[in-house]
């Protein structure tokens, strides 16, 4: 049991740390793919940020044209951007200070120190741009090996994780959907560049090597869908989120919760029955669709059943 | 050997005494002092504030727009008071509080000391401070200040005088407990050297007290914060987390059939103890201030109907009001029967016409506060003060006689501070904290507070003031 907003906080805190994680993995590997020679889906690989966190709208309006530099630009130290990198940053770290008495000192110095090195980075310039991906993930490794390896199982430890993969399976279904709907995209044909957009697809998710281990061959759309989507065995795949969001509420003190461990299950469920086969027959993009509407759905579920407490 | 620069000609040093020869209960720590390279000492300073920066112990400052969080400076030079000196102290403070919450008890009830004309009866009744909400409601013990912070300086004199009573919601307990963490991870060979008397169960006795205040066999007990942009909110938290219970602000408070509950993942539940943090306009928006975001809806009339124990009790300013300062003797006198073992500065109230003249006539040698005042702000320091500055408050006074006291201009005793030009002696105070439930608990400590500005004797951290660990020796 805990205070509704002391659970809104937490939840949100590492839902923000999440973000800017997947956000730093997607950007290293777009805009290293934006630089290969005779990259021809360059411009649509730096797009895919864009469409992802909804910001191209934005963004056009403050850029003639998405070049790498100015990608990296609004997308990682702009405040203007929400969901810039160093926005979100701040908003878990603004999480953070309001509950910071429900979170062990470890890990409120960590996250706090995360933000004064984002203001340093801010000021002195971000250098070199793959260390700066680097270290946001570090950051956020960091925080949630401190969190796992100090903070007392509980509700607040369960409301953490849970932000985490709430917004760990949203990414997941978003970046799956957008990349996918590049790749069926007629303009590309070329065999290479195809290989080269999964593989950057498999690395944004951390799942390139995991891909080689299980499939032992090139990436193509059906495994690459099995393995996102379906495999249980995958940190960031949707049904590894849905299971662990299942044990998570299950766990969570109280019975508030009911319809949202009932969506949680029936969504589960689904992913542990269907086969990648299936998913391609009835259209990647419908069924992806059709997830991030369940996850949305589950999100606004939970905030209904503990976040916003009458 | 470091360059300690000497103590101000006749002021009263803690660390050096008048042949400037050091202290029997610092010489151990002037020892080890020595031995220190100026290079190691600067190095752990730094450290200090690094790690402060890290925990994030900030405060933010009244009127900084761009909302900067600042660190308050930290001094590793430790006040240090041997056994004797507080064993006084504790005994003086003991007393003083226990008059104090007997004080508020009477003048919320029978009101006798004002019929035995100890205290003018419109000194307190016309008081903006008192309550009148508060007449006939009966308290759980007769507590109303739970927690008080009696700020106690030294004169030149040597003796400990008494300052300030602040019994509403005195800050600064977490950089007590803070600064000896500092202190202890910096300088651990020091606690070796020195039979410093612990200050970390704290929180533990509070949460005693707190539970103590309530008529409930196991009370659930909540901190109410305004919120994470009020300066002192790291304390908030520091002290909800301490003591492993929830901060609340108002809007996680709600009140039904006079009973107040908490908003939590598992449903309402029922608060029985708020240590609230905030003050008593801002409690409840339905008879306070109608314009508080802060506050919960009916919480006074579940205070009044015996629904929830607030702490510290609403209405306890009128006690710690300067204005009410020069009677706090005579309110010792009247209930205990016994003489005050601290000593009150004099005080003249202007509200006086003689006492008035006399300060209109000695404006440069006095220090005037308003009565309300706190924080260092809207206090003149004569003999500090540019003749325009006198001149200016003097017209204020002459307006308005009743909102000011005054009082003459104290040597704060000075402590071996470290400062741009070395070490050198600065002006400082001493707030411990005073825990009154069952019984009255005084943790052995406080916290210290320096005036950094060379000869400056505002020692608040709003005004650029810093803060020392302060060791208790004990015997």
């Amino acid at each position: 049991m805990m205070l509704s907003r002391t659970a809104d906080h937490l939840f949100w805190m590492s839902r923000y740390l999440e973000r800017a994680e997947n956000l730093a993995r997607l950007l290293d590997v777009s805009l290293s793919l934006a630089l290969l020679p005779q990259a021809k889906g360059a411009r649509a690989e730096m797009r895919a940020p864009l469409v992802i966190t909804e910001t191209l709208e934005r963004f056009n309006q403050r850029y003639p044209a998405i070049t790498p530099e100015a990608l990296l630009q609004f997308m990682a130290l702009d405040r203007e951007n929400p969901a810039s990198i160093i926005c979100c940053l701040r908003h878990a770290r603004e999480n953070a200070h309001a509950v910071r008495g429900k979170i062990t000192a470890e890990m409120w110095e960590n996250i706090n120190a995360t933000w004064l090195e984002a203001r340093q980075l801010e000021a002195n310039g971000i250098g070199n741009v793959a260390d700066f991906f680097d270290w946001v993930k570090a950051r956020s490794h960091v925080f949630r090996g401190i969190a796992y390896g100090t903070i007392l199982r509980g509700d607040a430890y369960s409301f953490i994780r849970l932000g985490t993969f709430i917004e760990r399976a949203d990414n997941t279904a978003r970046l799956l959907d957008v990349k996918a709907s590049l790749l069926t995209d007629a303009t590309i044909e070329d065999k290479a560049q195809d290989y080269y957009a999964w593989a950057a697809l498999l690395r944004a998710l951390s799942a390139y090597e995991a891909y080689l281990e299980v499939y032992r061959e090139g990436p193509a759309i059906e495994s690459v869908a099995e393995l996102l989507i379906l495999s249980p065995r995958l940190p960031r795949s949707l049904c590894a989120c849905l299971d662990a969001i299942c044990k998570i509420l299950d766990q969570i003190e109280g019975d508030n919760g009911r319809l949202a461990q009932r969506d949680a299950h029936k969504l589960l469920n689904t992913l542990k029955y269907t086969r990648a086969e299936e998913i391609i027959a009835s259209g990647l993009h419908e069924y992806l669709s059709q997830c991030l509407a369940q996850i949305n759905a589950l999100g606004g579920t939970i905030d209904h059943a503990y976040l916003r407490v009458a | 050997m470091h360059q300690i620069d000497l103590p101000l000609s006749a002021g009263y040093d803690e660390m050096l005494d008048a042949a400037q020869s050091v202290r029997p209960h610092y010489r151990e720590f002037f020892d080890w002092l020595n031995a220190q390279t100026p290079a190691m000492l600067a190095q752990r300073r730094r450290e200090a504030e690094l790690l402060f920066h890290r925990v994030g112990i900030t405060f933010s400052v009244h009127g900084d727009e761009s909302g900067n969080e600042r660190l308050i400076p930290f001094d590793t030079i430790p006040r240090i008071i041997p056994a004797q000196e507080w064993a006084h102290l504790e005994a003086g403070l003991r007393q003083r509080t226990q008059a104090l919450n007997m004080f508020l008890h009477d003048i919320y009830h029978d009101q006798n000391i004002l019929k035995a004309k100890k205290i003018p009866a419109e000194q307190v009744l016309v008081n903006a401070q008192f309550q009148a909400a508060m007449c006939g409601i009966n308290l759980p013990h007769q507590i109303y200040a739970h927690i008080a912070g009696i700020d106690v300086i030294r004169h030149s004199d040597g003796e400990y005088y008494v300052l300030e009573d602040n019994l509403r919601v005195p800050s600064g307990v977490s950089y007590m407990l803070e600064n000896r963490k500092m202190m202890m991870r910096l300088f651990p060979e020091l606690f070796g050297r020195h039979a410093v008397a612990p200050v970390e169960h704290y929180p533990s006795a509070l949460l005693s007290t707190l539970r103590q205040s309530s008529l409930e066999d196991n009370p659930t007990v909540v901190v109410m914060t305004p919120g994470h942009f009020n300066s002192a909110y790291f304390e908030h938290a520091f002290l909800a987390q301490q003591m492993g219970v929830e901060l609340v602000e108002g809007r996680d408070l709600f009140v039904k059939d006079l009973r107040v509950y908490m908003r939590t993942t598992a449903g309402p539940k029922q608060v029985d103890v708020i240590y609230r943090r905030l003050d008593d306009v801002f409690l409840d928006p339905l008879v306070l201030r109608a314009d508080s975001m802060l506050g919960v809806p009916g919480l006074l009339a579940a205070y009044r109907a015996g629904g929830v124990v607030l702490a510290n009790a609403i209405g306890t300013g009128v006690a710690d009001d300067k204005s009410i300062y020069p009677y706090v003797p005579d309110m010792i006198r009247f209930y205990l029967d016994e003489e005050p073992l601290l000593r009150n500065v004099p005080t003249w109230q202007c509200r006086h016409q003689d006492e008035l003249g006399h300060v209109l006539t000695h404006l440069d040698e006095l220090v005037v506060k308003e009565v309300h005042g706190a924080g260092g702000y809207g206090m003149l320091i004569g003999p500090k003060a540019s003749r325009a500055e006198i001149e200016e408050f003097r017209e204020r006074l002459k307006a308005n006689p009743a909102n000011y006291i005054a009082q003459p201009t104290l040597s704060l005793s000075t402590c071996p501070t470290f400062v741009d030009e070395g070490i050198a002696p600065r002006h400082l105070d001493l707030r411990p904290f005073v825990l009154s439930g069952n019984t009255v608990r005084i943790v052995p400590g406080g916290l210290a507070r320096v005036a950094l500005q060379k000869g400056s004797l505002v020692v608040n951290s709003s005004q650029g003031g810093g803060t020392k660990d302060a060791w208790i020796l004990e015997a």
